[in-house]
């Protein structure tokens, strides 16, 4: 099983403190028995840059793991080093108000008798490395809120006080930013609302960020590398792609999972509302939505709109069709196969029915065409 | 209306108030805190302790405050030791007797209301650098201002309308002891029922007007909260 490989048994086995190989490395293992017969105990080890998402069903354990993180579980034991410097181990543990974190919380995430100007505040007031003037100016309009600043929190809509408390946290300068479902206490309207500017923030910002979630499409929009939490245990944890191409992972990653592509605008066809993009290997079309040339969009091929033909069929109403390896099959039952595809050195997902494999005589090595039934951009 | 004495009996009524109310607003906020945040097993216990004068009766108090402020109790050793001499029948001992008992009446708005903050708040505070202390100043204590303010109001309120506690350890000293309870009681006893009725009507409406002032503003903040 591909599986014992993701799993890290051994990355974070070296628990000196200050090991050069952590500098850029998250690694921590927490043992954590909570009340209700919870218990977490995870071993990871992350990378210090990008978005981390931290995936699981409600229950798995993900928010117990990042209050872990921030130092907010005290009775959790375990070890913790966020690029090379100790945060928790047995004889250590460093309060919370003294972790280089900004913390985003899922709701009443801001402080309710300060408006949101005193909010960044006093932010701002207690940090060690202190923002300048300029740079605060900065973080506000990254989330569009200079209009909201002197409203209390209870006047703000939830997700404007979600900006808020993102700029908050980001006026920390931290070393790591940690939010914990951020959109998840939003109805549909006003998560879109969000996305663009956790988009700029992922862009634009420095800051490593571990991103708690349930939702596949916000691990699809934003997330480098990713944790799928099970019932308190890591299932696994890797890059993004190589993690969702785990074909083992059926029962935590659900039937709606896709590959994402990261992929750059080359042509625009305005006449029929298209795109073209590219990736490593080869190009796709995609509904256009005020792309120019040269955007970089991510790009998620759900496994249930890839099908397979044995031969290129040019009279196809498919747009999208890539010659591909089969890499892996996996039975995911009687009825449904799930098949790798590797594409030059990219991969893809095709979800089949078995009788389909069996017909076309499928089997790692065959040769064939994938066809994308719909691409979507990740927006 | 009133005579020299009511008004010596009245500053010295509001003088034993202000000062028993700030004395448990500093008590009182640890206790709160305390109370509110510990998983420890002597909250039960410690709570108990702290709610026992809303049901014991002025007197029972009373009498153990009188013996243990006496000479040969501990109390009253200690303030020999300091010098202090004997707190019965002098003005501190009813700051004493008040302080224990008007306690609840100070703690528990207090500690509803650090309760009703929840931990969220502090976690928040934490995760923006402040340190446990910062975060009691700057968060807790502003949050809590309702129940801040009611409890002093109801701390203030009820050691203005106490009696049986004072006769027991103060007696009826004119200037030092002789509350406006104690004043009314006087008269009622020598049967001067004009004067008696004049200070008990202030009474009256001290008490509404005070009780008007905490359930205006406390259901003030509720409708505020919800907006």
């Amino acid at each position: 099983m591909t599986e014992n490989s993701v799993i890290s048994g051994s990355k974070s086995a070296d628990k000196t403190c200050l090991s050069e190989s952590e500098q850029v490395l998250i690694s921590l293992n927490f043992v954590h028995k909570k009340a209700r017969g919870f218990f977490l105990d995870v071993d990871l080890a992350l990378p210090l840059s990008g978005v981390t998402a931290i995936y699981g069903a409600s229950g798995s354990g993900k928010t117990t793991l990042l209050r872990c993180i921030a130092g907010l579980e005290k009775s959790a034991s375990g070890f913790l080093s966020v690029g090379g410097q100790c945060w928790q181990s047995e004889s250590l543990f460093v309060p919370t108000h003294q972790r280089d974190i900004g913390f985003v919380f899922q709701e009443s995430s801001l402080l309710a008798h300060l408006t949101a100007r005193q909010n960044l505040l006093l932010a701002h007031k207690y940090t060690k490395q202190k923002l300048a003037e300029s740079h605060l100016q900065e973080v506000i309009e990254l989330m569009g809120i200079q209009e909201q600043l002197n409203s209390m929190p209870a006047q703000l809509s939830g997700g404007e006080r979600q900006r808020v408390a993102i700029a908050r946290a980001l006026i920390l300068q931290p070393k790591l930013l940690l939010m914990d479902e951020p959109l998840a206490s939003l109805d549909g309207e006003r998560k879109l609302e969000l996305f663009p500017y956790l988009e700029r923030l992922q862009s634009e910002s420095q800051i490593p960020i571990l991103y708690v979630t349930h939702s596949d499409d916000e691990v699809a929009r934003l997330a480098d590398f990713l944790v799928v939490l099970n019932r308190g245990k890591v299932a696994a944890q890797g890059p993004l792609n190589e993690v969702i191409t785990q074909l083992d992972l059926s029962s935590e990653l659900g039937s709606n999972r896709g590959v994402v592509l990261h992929c750059e605008v080359v042509e625009v066809d305005e006449k029929w509302s298209l795109v073209n993009v590219s990736f490593k290997n080869g190009t796709l079309w995609v509904k256009a939505e005020n792309d120019k040339i040269g955007d970089k969009v991510r790009v998620r091929v759900l496994a249930t709109d890839v099908s397979i033909a044995l031969s290129d069929h040019k009279d196809s109403s498919i747009l999208n069709r890539l010659q591909a390896t089969v890499s892996e099959i996996l039975k995911d039952g009687d009825a449904i196969a799930l098949l790798k595809l590797q594409v030059g050195e990219g991969v893809l997902l095709a979800r089949l029915a078995n009788r389909s494999v069996e017909e076309l005589k499928l089997q790692v090595g065959s040769s064939v065409w994938a066809q994308i039934k719909s691409v979507a951009v990740a927006r | 209306m009133f005579s020299e004495s009511d008004f010596i009996a009245i500053w010295l009524t509001l003088r034993l108030a202000s000062t028993v109310t700030l004395i448990l607003l500093l008590i009182g906020t640890p206790i709160a805190w305390w109370l509110a945040r510990t998983k420890s097993w002597l909250k039960g216990p410690v709570g108990a302790l702290v709610a026992l004068p809303l049901i014991l009766p002025p007197t029972v108090l009373g009498f153990y405050l009188l013996i243990s402020m006496g000479p040969n109790g501990f109390i009253g050793q200690f303030t020999s030791w300091l010098g202090l001499g004997t707190l019965p029948f002098s003005y501190w001992g009813l700051v004493v007797g008040s302080v224990f008992y008007s306690l609840p009446f100070v703690v528990q708005p207090i500690h509803n209301a650090f309760e009703a903050i929840g931990d969220r708040p502090l976690e928040q505070a934490a995760t923006l650098r402040l340190s446990p202390w910062r975060a009691f100043f700057f968060v807790a204590i502003p949050m809590s201002k309702p129940g801040l303010v009611a409890a002093s109001i109801l701390g203030f309120a009820h050691t203005v309308g106490e009696f049986g506690v004072v006769l027991m350890i103060g007696g009826n000293i004119p200037g030092q002891t002789r509350v406006v309870s104690v004043q009314i009681y006087d008269y009622v006893e020598s049967l001067e029922y004009t004067q008696a009725h004049w200070l008990s009507a202030a009474m009256v409406l001290f008490s509404f007007c005070v009780l008007l002032v905490v359930y205006t503003s406390l259901s003030r903040d509720e409708s505020g909260a919800k907006t």
